[in-house]
């Protein structure tokens, strides 16, 4: 389980990244986010911007069309 | 302003409809939250951008490329259809209820996340002379500059777009 949970289903690009950004400011550093999403788009972008940011992105998974990501703040 | 380690974009925005509106701010706050220093210039129609009240529009002419999703299937807009009265707010508000439908952010708010995550914007003071617009006609927050002020931008930056 995630220290922290994030529903952005529903929205498209680019606002499961903003909301998810937005979210992590108040993540402690090692602590995670579980964001759940269904913009397929979010797939790639989750692990661009975590390459990006530095973040790591813990997991990556897909369940009746829902995606979740869970980011552990690193960065 | 002191020079930091980060990565910068920098973006000529030139255009102020509804549909191009999108491509700058979307990549403005996604590369802001991915810790870029973004630099938007806004000159000639790309100024509308930051008048106080936006009312955007999408127009039909001259965009073959137009297609809206309707019973199903989508169906084209042809050029001239734009010439008859009320066709091209029928298209703009067609597109502002997809925008909605399909939760996709509007640009009040994308403009709203870049100005909250620090996105530096510059207005075009030749623009803003041409087209009589004065400070108080735009959102609080934007210089004023000119080519000189964006090239200065541009030559520190990693990543430069014009839209």
């Amino acid at each position: 389980m995630a220290d922290q949970l994030l529903d952005v289903k529903g929205l498209n690009c680019p606002l499961p990244i903003l909301r998810a950004k937005k979210a992590l400011k108040d993540v402690p550093t090692g602590g995670t986010l579980e964001v759940l999403a269904t913009d397929p788009g979010a797939v790639k972008d989750f692990e661009a911007f975590c390459r990006t940011t530095g973040n790591q992105l813990l997991e990556s998974k897909s369940e009746n069309n829902v995606f979740s990501f869970v980011i552990k703040r690193t960065a | 302003m002191a020079e930091t380690n980060a990565k910068r974009m920098s973006m000529i925005v030139t255009k102020g409809s509804l549909d191009w509106a999108y491509p700058p701010f979307i990549l403005a706050t996604t590369a802001a939250a991915m810790g870029l220093e973004v630099t938007m210039f806004f000159t000639f129609y790309g100024l509308t951008l930051l008048k106080k009240k936006l009312d955007l529009k999408v127009t039909t002419l001259g965009n073959p490329a137009m297609e809206m999703p309707m019973f199903g299937m989508h169906i084209g807009m042809p050029n001239l259809v734009s010439a008859i009265p009320g066709v091209d707010a029928a298209a703009s508000m067609m597109m502002k209820n997809l925008i909605k439908k399909k939760g996709v952010a509007s640009i009040e708010e994308l403009r709203t996340m870049a100005i909250d995550a620090d996105v530096k914007m510059i207005a075009c003071q030749m623009t803003m002379d041409l087209f009589e617009y004065t400070q108080k006609d735009i959102i609080e927050g934007p210089a004023l500059g000119g080519a000189a002020t964006y090239i200065e931008t541009a030559t520190k930056s990693d990543i430069n777009l014009f839209i």
